[in-house]
């Protein structure tokens, strides 16, 4: 299925304990699995999926079931920071690109990671990838998701770190025994805790209150009117007595200055 | 009072006298003179009730409220209507600065750099007594928008250039950190954004070593409330120099005007040594169709006044256009449910929203209240739709889009001419 040589190529996909939105669980988390499934596309067994934290936690286990025969984990506290720990076990490995989800479902989720890890590393980074289409020894060919499920294709030179976005294809589903087989390679690293994140004070986050509608209207026929205009644009442009041809010309002259006809 | 050119008003008290002594044998002439205003003896406005509103057909007298026939004899009303001039906020000589680096989606900016650049303001006013500080835009590639000086921009860095155009992280990052060297301002401010806004402040944040707050929505000069693990909690923290913000992080800024003066950014030389690890290849093509009806760009919609449907799917095939429908041609069977617009059907946002034959019941209405270009194809003159486009033709549809499909293929065909020319 896929070309001779793609399976050579080194993929390290990261992964983090998710969160589940309405139960607050913890669980494979959405974008991660996805980078994993992406990882396993492009390498195969070539795959190496780290995980820095807790070895103990239940959810490696289900990123375990998705096929992969061993996971590395860095051990560190839940008040760690996972940047230097991530940053020595890439520079010692041979890796030459590096997945992730955009960002975490726990902790200060900042999205910061694959952005330090690029800079750190020097390595060229692309955010929202939906699928990596092709890629070799020297280069890949990555499509990325722009908002509005518009694509757009960028060539970038390995290493390269990507974000992956929900439009990626799908995380597969788990098998229970395979991930409580798979092998957990643990890492024991020194401490480093997280200085300046100690000092936040964190709380269960407290609904947004809504924007009021606030009318500015001096007196009651304004407020009136206000509360029961209808949509009006403001000196739209109308064209009526030209022939059909001037005015689908103006149609698509419009549409061109939007940039919607390419 | 009017005829002085100046606003101070005058009080002439012999004449408030005539106009509060009904009897008075000159109280008619002076109160035709004197307009609508009249000061009481403590200098209070007071309305004279009986010449408010006009006698109908009928002989009754009405009072027209909603001001729909902007009234004869009615100065004082629309006089009201004339254009609003806000007042100008300067900045002079300023010791700080605030950048903003707003998406400007489609070149405009959106609702969240508005909101982003009221919330620049708001910092500034906190700690104004202190430091005199100016709001900058920095604006990347091409910008359609006119109304920077309502939308609270002080001073503007438009770097317009082939660098900055398409997908271009690395330029644009090389950028903001010369103008970072340059003007070291007190806060960066993104809209935490899937429209690139999230993508550079992270990159810019990663290469100047500053740890920024990510998913922010209470700021204040001293602390930072902002989202964290996928939105369950608040973290509390003391305001970073680079904030990526939610949407309503503030309010957009509606009283002031603002100056809009360039600023320069000196030494683009930098942008020379930018790397080629990342290029651009473009933009795929898409099949409209399958993008979500509600996240669409583009969409052509068509309503009752659509006789020739191979045609309407042809046009929207050429322009790359989504499908829409109104409700009547959804139950008439023209089109599946899912494509109705409005409100039974889908809310949507798109940029520019072709409707064709639909006249604009208030359920469509409100279902495009989000779109930004709106063209409309119809018969009426007087329909709704035609009174909100922004481009309305009143035509035959079927005439239009013949015309339409021809120039959209012509073009087509000029740019396949065009990219072989370079290929060879």
């Amino acid at each position: 299925m896929l070309p001779n040589g793609e399976h050579s190529v080194k993929v390290v996909s990261l992964v983090s304990i998710g969160r589940h939105p309405q139960s607050g669980r913890s669980r494979r988390a959405e974008q991660d699995g996805r980078a994993v499934e992406l990882g396993l596309k492009l390498a195969g067994d070539n795959l190496t999926v780290v995980h820095a934290g807790d070895s103990q936690e239940p959810v490696l286990r289900q990123y375990a079931g998705m096929g992969l025969n061993a996971l590395t984990v860095l051990s560190q506290e839940a008040d760690g920071d996972a940047l230097p720990l991530m940053y020595d076990f890439l520079s010692q490995s041979d890796a030459n690109v590096l997945l992730m989800g955009i960002r975490a479902e726990s902790g200060e989720s900042s999205g910061m990671l694959p952005y330090l890890l690029a800079e750190k590393l020097g390595w060229p980074l692309l955010s929202r990838v939906a699928d990596i289409v092709h890629i070799n020894q020297r280069e890949a060919e990555v499509l990325l998701a722009l908002p509005r499920g518009q694509r757009r294709s960028v060539t970038v030179s390995l290493p390269f770190v990507a974000t992956i976005d929900n439009a990626a294809i799908e995380a597969r589903q788990t098998a229970f025994g395979p991930g409580l087989r798979a092998k957990i390679n643990l890492i024991e690293n020194q401490k480093i805790t997280d200085d300046t994140a100690t000092a936040w004070q964190i709380s269960p986050a407290k609904p947004r209150p809504k924007r009021m509608k606030v009318v500015k209207a001096k007196n009651a026929a304004d407020r009136f009117k206000a509360a029961t205009a209808k949509p009006a644009g403001g000196g739209g442009k109308i064209m009526k007595n030209e022939t059909p041809a001037e005015k689908a010309q103006a149609i698509f002259d419009l549409l061109l200055e939007e940039k919607v006809i390419r | 009072m009017s005829e002085l050119s100046s606003n101070l008003i005058r009080r002439d008290p012999r004449a408030e006298w005539i106009a509060r002594n009904r009897l008075h044998p000159l109280h008619d002439s002076i109160m035709a003179a004197s307009g609508a205003e009249v000061r009481g003896p403590s200098g209070l406005i007071r309305k004279n009730p009986h010449i408010v509103g006009f006698i109908g057909p009928n002989g009754i007298k009405r009072i027209d409220r909603a001001n729909t026939t902007s009234g004869i004899g009615n100065k004082k009303r629309s006089s009201v209507i004339q254009e609003v001039v806000l007042p100008l906020h300067q900045v002079v000589n300023p010791e700080g600065y605030i950048f903003v680096v707003p998406d400007m989606v489609g070149g405009r900016l959106t609702t969240h750099d508005k909101d982003v650049l009221g919330l620049a303001h708001k910092l500034i006013k906190e700690q104004s007594d202190t430091q005199n500080m100016a709001v900058v835009a920095v604006c990347f590639g091409e910008s359609k928008e006119t109304q920077f000086e309502l939308a609270g921009v002080d001073r503007l860095i438009h770097l317009s250039g082939s660098q900055f155009d398409g997908f271009t992280p690395e330029a644009r990052l090389t950028a903001l950190q010369q103008i970072n060297n340059q003007y070291q301002p007190k806060h960066w401010l993104f809209p935490d954004s899937i429209n690139g806004g999230t993508d550079l402040a992270s990159r810019l944040a990663a290469r100047l070593g500053e740890r920024a707050a990510a998913q922010a929505w209470q700021v204040s000069a001293i602390q930072t409330v902002c989202r964290g693990a996928s939105g369950s909690v608040d973290i509390v923290r003391e305001t970073p120099k680079i904030l990526m913000l939610l949407e309503e992080c503030g309010d957009a800024i509606d009283e002031t005007r603002h100056e809009v003066l360039p600023l320069s950014v000196d030494d683009m030389g930098l942008l020379e040594k930018i790397d080629t690890r990342l290029i651009d290849k473009g933009l795929m093509a898409v099949d409209p169709n399958e993008v979500p009806l509600a996240e669409a760009e583009f969409i052509l919609s068509a309503g009752n006044g659509i006789h020739n449907w191979d045609q309407f799917h042809e046009c929207a095939k050429e322009l790359g256009a989504t499908e829409g429908a109104s409700r009547v041609a959804v139950d008439d069977g023209f089109m599946p449910r899912a494509r109705q617009v409005g409100a039974s059907g889908t809310w949507v946002t798109a940029r520019v929203y072709l409707a064709v034959g639909i006249s604009g019941a208030i359920q469509h209405m409100q279902g495009i209240g989000q779109c930004e270009k709106i063209v409309a194809i119809n018969t009426d003159a007087g329909c709704d739709m035609i009174k909100r486009a922004d481009l309305a033709i009143v035509e035959d549809s079927e005439e239009v889009l013949a015309e339409l499909i021809r120039l959209v293929k012509q073009h087509n065909l000029f740019k396949e001419q065009e990219e072989k020319d370079d290929a060879a």
